[in-house]
């Protein structure tokens, strides 16, 4: 019996054992061909370079970064396989509340004339509850009235955006201290988009946080009858996703010096863009931080290459589309592709 | 074999159920159980489809509560909440529908839910990978089981080796009980054979089972007593050294005579 046993597993061993290239490299590669692209549709189209122009390369990664916020929080949403469509409108609602406790005293249509010159991390805790009111919200939807992912942040979605054009009546919250504009002057975007990237990916590959989160998404009843409090983990992730929406919103607010009621619109469409042609997989499970991050250049590259090209802005966003679409489509063509018992 | 299954009488009763009752609305799944099961002792649960075996073991595992009814495990009534209260009472399972996450890979299924970590910070407690694959690895050894490379995704392994997996991970947990629906309805025959190497590896370390399998061939090689469900109800144990596949297959239709012993239950 034991040579039978010897058998099944020896056979196994002859199975081959090719590693799937990993998606990351896949995106990383995908990346450098779309970057030689449009160099060389440059120097025909355009008579100039693109990847060597440092200030076109500085605004496209201060774009990315921004999205890129949000794109980092929708990437753990996704993986547990959800989708957080509140995020665009979060930033939106965030922006102009955490502006309107930013603003100096020397601006005399102050929202709260009696609280304007706040020491900066007072607006930054507004702002950053804001988020994590939003997301607390999706989350607890989700998880305790099993409302589906789809509609509970379509209702956040309409919900937020309807905050942030009410809290002003639609006037837009301008002059913020400069102690709080710091936050999106210069690459300081670029650096607490880094920053998060770097703190999620080791959230998400490291620590206990990670594994159920791709456990949730891989098999929810598996990591249910496993242990896993579902319940209480969807919560914490989609907490933490309309927290960083809620950053993003701030950053975006203090680059421009102001905050106004349509801010973030189709963000949310954006961040997933990116983390989906990074390589995770709306279906749950798959996926990471590192490809959402390979994921936003390519969408950042596309975007700055087609206006580089002087590419109407409406193609530009009907090719969003097609690129949103065509990363989908990718990915059920991945599903099918693989082995999958369930 | 038949050496060890003649142990004295004055064993004791690991898990015994009264009265243990399951409704789901109008559906009578489980009526009325009294089951016993004494330590290192390795019974079979045997029954149509819908008889309520896995109805059974939901209950006993703390996937679902029961309707009314008492479940006392090592001596102690229980009242199970979840799944972790069984699990932390020493009882593990191999559920009928693989209870695997697909795209994790194998230590991270044999630890899913209680994952071995360097220092407590909740949620975001740092992994011990090394200690889990290490863990991993002699738990795998342990049933006899050998995968070439536990990195890999479960999705990408045989129906054999998941199950493996899933068996090893109840195995390695396992101090007090384990209980396999149906482990090898989907597994091929030497896949089946190695499940049934890792059963008879249990039952040396002493580990009590409750085996549900609709093969008797099977039961009768590694069982020593023999339960029937019928429609929601025990119809009867039987003893598997004093009794033969007909009587099994009668109690199971509830048809006392004109079943052949090569129904489709061999
Ligand atoms: N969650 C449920 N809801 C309603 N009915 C159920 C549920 N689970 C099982 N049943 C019913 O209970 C009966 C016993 O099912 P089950 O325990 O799965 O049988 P077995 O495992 O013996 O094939 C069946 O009639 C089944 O349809
Ligand atoms: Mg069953």
């Amino acid at each position: 019996m034991a040579n039978q046993a010897q058998a099944v597993s020896d056979s196994a061993a002859e199975m081959p054992q090719k590693r799937p290239r990993s998606h990351e490299l896949n995106a990383l590669l995908g990346l450098v061909g779309i970057a030689l692209i449009f160099e060389i549709l440059g120097w025909i189209f355009q008579g100039q370079s693109f990847l060597f122009n440092t200030q076109r390369l500085s605004i496209m990664i201060l774009q990315v970064s921004v999205v890129g916020i949000i794109a980092i929080g929708v990437t753990q949403v996704i993986i547990t396989g959800g989708i957080d469509l509140s995020s665009g409108s979060v930033v939106g609602a965030t922006a102009m509340i955490a502006m309107s406790f930013a603003q100096v005293s020397t601006y005399p249509r102050a929202v709260y004339p009696e609280l304007t010159d706040l020491p900066v991390i007072i607006p930054i805790l507004i702002g950053l509850a804001c988020g994590i009111v939003a997301g607390m919200i999706n989350g607890l939807l989700i998880a305790f009235t099993k409302i589906p992912p789809f509609i509970a942040t379509l209702g956040m979605m309409v919900t937020a955006r309807g905050i942030a054009k009410w809290y002003t009546k639609g006037q837009p919250v301008s002059f913020p201290t400069d102690s709080f504009a710091a936050l999106g002057q210069g690459m300081t975007p670029v650096f607490i988009f880094l920053a998060i990237v770097a703190l999620f990916h080791v959230a998400l590959k490291y620590t206990v946080y990670g594994k159920h989160t791709y456990a949730i998404g891989s098999n929810e009843q598996a990591a249910r009858m496993s242990g896993i409090n579902v319940e209480r983990h969807l919560v914490l992730v989609y907490t933490i996703a309309g927290l960083l929406a809620g950053l993003a919103g701030m950053v975006i607010a203090a680059r421009g010096l102001t905050a106004q009621a349509g801010m973030g619109i189709m963000y949310e469409l954006d961040a997933i863009a990116m983390a989906v042609i990074g390589g995770v997989s709306l279906s749950g499970g798959r996926g990471s931080i590192i490809g959402t991050l390979i994921g936003a250049v390519i969408f950042g590259v596309i975007i700055s290459g087609f206006t580089f090209l002087r590419l109407d802005a409406y193609y530009q966003e009907m090719i969003k589309g097609v690129i949103i679409v065509a990363a989908v489509v990718a990915d059920v063509y991945r599903q099918r592709m693989r082995p999958r018992s369930r | 074999m038949t050496g060890e299954k003649r142990a004295g009488a004055e064993r004791k009763v690991i898990l015994r159920t009264e009265g243990l009752t399951k409704h789901y609305g109008g559906v009578r799944a489980l009526e009325d159980a009294n089951f016993e099961l004494l330590d290192g002792e390795h019974v079979a649960i045997v029954g149509d489809n819908g008889a309520g075996k896995s109805t059974f073991v939901r209950q006993i595992t703390g996937v679902e509560r029961p309707t009314s009814g008492k479940i006392l495990f090592d001596g102690q009534e229980m009242d199970f909440q979840s799944p972790v209260d069984a699990r932390e009472a020493g009882i593990e399972a191999v559920f009928q529908n693989l209870a695997l996450a697909d795209d994790l890979d194998v230590p991270s299924n044999i630890f899913l839910g209680r994952e071995e970590t360097y220092f407590n910070l909740g949620p975001f407690s740092f992994l011990n990978e090394k200690k889990m694959l290490q863990r991993s690895q002699e738990a795998l050894e342990k049933t006899g089981v050998k995968i070439p490379n536990l990195h890999n995704a479960i999705a990408n392994m045989s129906g054999g080796q998941r199950q493996c997996v899933a068996i090893s991970r109840a195995a390695s947990f396992a101090s007090k009980l384990i209980l396999m629906d149906e482990p090898t309805a989907a597994l091929g025959v030497q896949e089946t054979t190695q499940v049934e190497n890792i059963i008879r590896g249990l039952k040396k370390r002493g580990i009590p089972l409750i085996l549900v399998s609709h093969n008797l061939r099977q039961v009768f090689n590694l069982v020593d007593k023999i339960w029937v469900f019928r429609r929601g109800r025990i119809a009867g144990m039987l003893e598997a050294d004093k009794t033969d596949g007909n009587e099994v297959v009668s109690l199971i239709t509830g048809v006392q005579s004109g079943v052949h012993e090569n129904a489709s239950y061999i």
